[in-house]
């Protein structure tokens, strides 16, 4: 069974044809990497699945998107805060809320009325955990989330994320702004959370995408040129494009 | 010439010009402290007026002037903050708000005067609050609502749309995206904006003039419906228009110093509460 799946994805700003009849499919519990060149689309697919996309004026959308098979898009019974607790996201710059640690990760279970006591403080702590940042931070969780640094504040943003219990994680280059060492600390998390989560996961970084992922989407344009398993993209690809790109000679 | 040179005089040009704006608010200053400085008294600021307002204090004027800023206050912030966030949040760029935003300019724009003869003829005569502070305080709070909106807007304006897709993204509505998490970082700089036009409203003359201000009252208002008197029309009063001009010009110096001592004192107040609130808003 699919946990991801989009049938002939056709996405427009206005006139402009940003994704090109795109059909993929992703299994639950994996990490796949989506790669390319900046404006080549893969932002603008990992947006679909939470329908980020939808805040941008002028956008229209075409074919179908799926989520445990259910359609999102065209769903009256899907609701887009339903659809937002399921299908989590962690943003390229780290954007945790001003006000405390606590509160921070408590926020998604808040605004979607999970308000008692005990059980916010429970889940607070297994998913600082989860994001590997409990030790550091369990003696300041009164402390503005703002004192942390770059990447401890990425890995709050992740535990924020995780808190309301998603099944899939989007990660949209959760890395890119942050230090050698933070982003190992990322990418080690990334490697855990496959376990229990299905992540995508937008990077500029090759070497990034072969230490973290599964499979591999390479696209190009608009159109996915190839996607297959990442040691096949890296080592074999089947298009000159996806060589050319993933070897550095372009992009 | 060098363009070392010119950066050099450019330099001073804009050095000199910035010194001599400071020049002219000190020289302003200095102008009202040195006359008004020797009025100043724990008498002046709690008696009433007495010997046809040439003696005695101005405390009628200082009470009327505090309500009607709390009363147009009460007007023009939730009014205007609602407005702020309804352009801002939640209409698209369109032909709509493109609309509002000009009329709202538009309002800005309009002389104070006109605000006087517009709330005389709504507040005063047609819903018949008669002269009172109710309707002073409707008349300045409209002259406020430009300044709150465009405040509000720009506060707005100021936050990073990575904090709006972070709240969504955790399935937040816009309306808790906005309470939740915008709203408490937009309010140090809102709050600053409002006090800054507390400031402009409790300098208003024209406003007032027809619907609330009274030439002399011998008691302090009771209800809402009352006239009162106010530090900007009582200085008119007795620098022009009184029986005794001569006589009261003391008097009119030190009204002057307690209007600017007013408005200096709520521009400070606006800096240290945008700092409070500032910290604040990070620590919860």
């Amino acid at each position: 069974m699919n946990k991801i799946e989009t049938k002939n994805l056709n996405l427009y700003y206005g006139t402009f044809h940003a994704l090109k009849g795109i059909t993929m499919s992703v299994k639950a519990n994996t990490v796949t990497a989506l790669i390319g060149p900046s404006g080549c689309g893969k932002s603008t697919y990992l947006r679909l699945f939470n329908r980020m996309n939808d805040l941008i004026p002028g956008v229209k959308i075409e074919g179908d998107v799926l989520l445990d098979e259910k359609d999102i898009y065209n769903n009256k019974g899907m609701r887009i805060d339903e659809l937002r607790k399921k299908v989590g996201m962690v943003f390229q710059k780290p954007n945790p809320f001003p006000k405390s640690i606590f509160e921070n990760v408590a926020y998604g279970l808040r605004v979607n009325g999970m308000n008692h006591a005990s059980f916010v403080e429970e889940r607070v702590e297994t998913s600082l955990k989860q994001a590997a940042l409990w030790d550091e931070v369990k003696d300041k969780l009164k402390k503005s989330a703002f004192a942390l640094s770059g990447g401890q504040q990425q890995r709050l943003c992740i535990a924020r994320a995780l808190a309301i219990e998603p099944s899939v994680l989007l990660m949209d280059e959760p890395a890119s702004a942050l230090d050698p060492i933070s982003t190992a600390k990322i990418e080690d998390l990334i490697y855990e959370l496959k376990n229990k989560y299905t992540i995508i996961i937008v990077t500029h970084n090759m070497q990034q995408a072969g230490r973290v992922s599964d499979k591999t989407a390479f696209f190009y344009l608009g159109d996915l040129i190839e996607y297959n398993d990442t040691n096949i993209i890296f080592t074999n690809p089947t298009d000159p494009n996806t060589q050319s790109y993933v070897t550095g000679r372009f992009g | 010439m060098s363009k070392n040179l010119k950066e050099k005089i450019a330099f001073w040009i804009f050095r000199i010009l910035s010194l001599g704006v400071l020049l002219i608010l000190f020289w302003i200053l200095e102008f009202i402290f040195v006359r008004g400085w020797h009025m100043l008294s724990w008498d002046f600021l709690t008696k009433m007026p007495e010997d046809g307002m040439t003696k005695g204090g101005i405390y009628p004027a200082i009470i009327g002037t505090l309500y009607l800023v709390a009363g147009s206050m009460i007007v023009a912030f939730p009014l205007g903050v609602m407005a702020g966030i309804y352009i801002h949040e939640y209409t698209l760029d369109s032909f709509f708000k493109r609309f509002i935003k000009l009329m709202t300019n538009n309002l800005a724009g309009i002389p104070s005067i006109v605000f006087g003869l517009f709330g005389m003829a709504l507040f005063v005569n047609t819903m018949k609050f008669g002269d009172s502070i109710i309707a002073g305080s409707l008349t300045l709070g409209l002259l406020a609502l430009p300044v709150v909106i465009r405040v509000t807007e720009e506060a707005l304006i100021a936050i990073d749309d990575s904090f709006r897709h972070g709240s969504y993204a955790l399935g937040a509505t816009k309306l808790q995206t906005v309470r939740k998490v915008i709203l408490p970082m937009a309010m140090p700089n809102i709050i600053t904006g409002l006090i800054l036009s507390i400031g402009r409203v409790s300098g208003e003359t024209a406003p007032i003039l027809f619907t609330v201000a009274a030439y002399f009252l011998p008691k302090l208002p009771t209800s809402l419906f009352d006239q009162v008197m106010a530090l900007p029309y009582h200085l008119y009063v007795i620098s022009t228009s009184g029986t005794k001009v001569a006589e009261s010009r003391d008097m009119a110096y030190g009204t002057a110093l307690v209007l600017v001592l007013f408005v200096l004192i709520l521009n400070l107040l606006a800096n240290a509460l945008r700092k409070y609130l500032g910290n604040k808003v990070k620590m919860n």
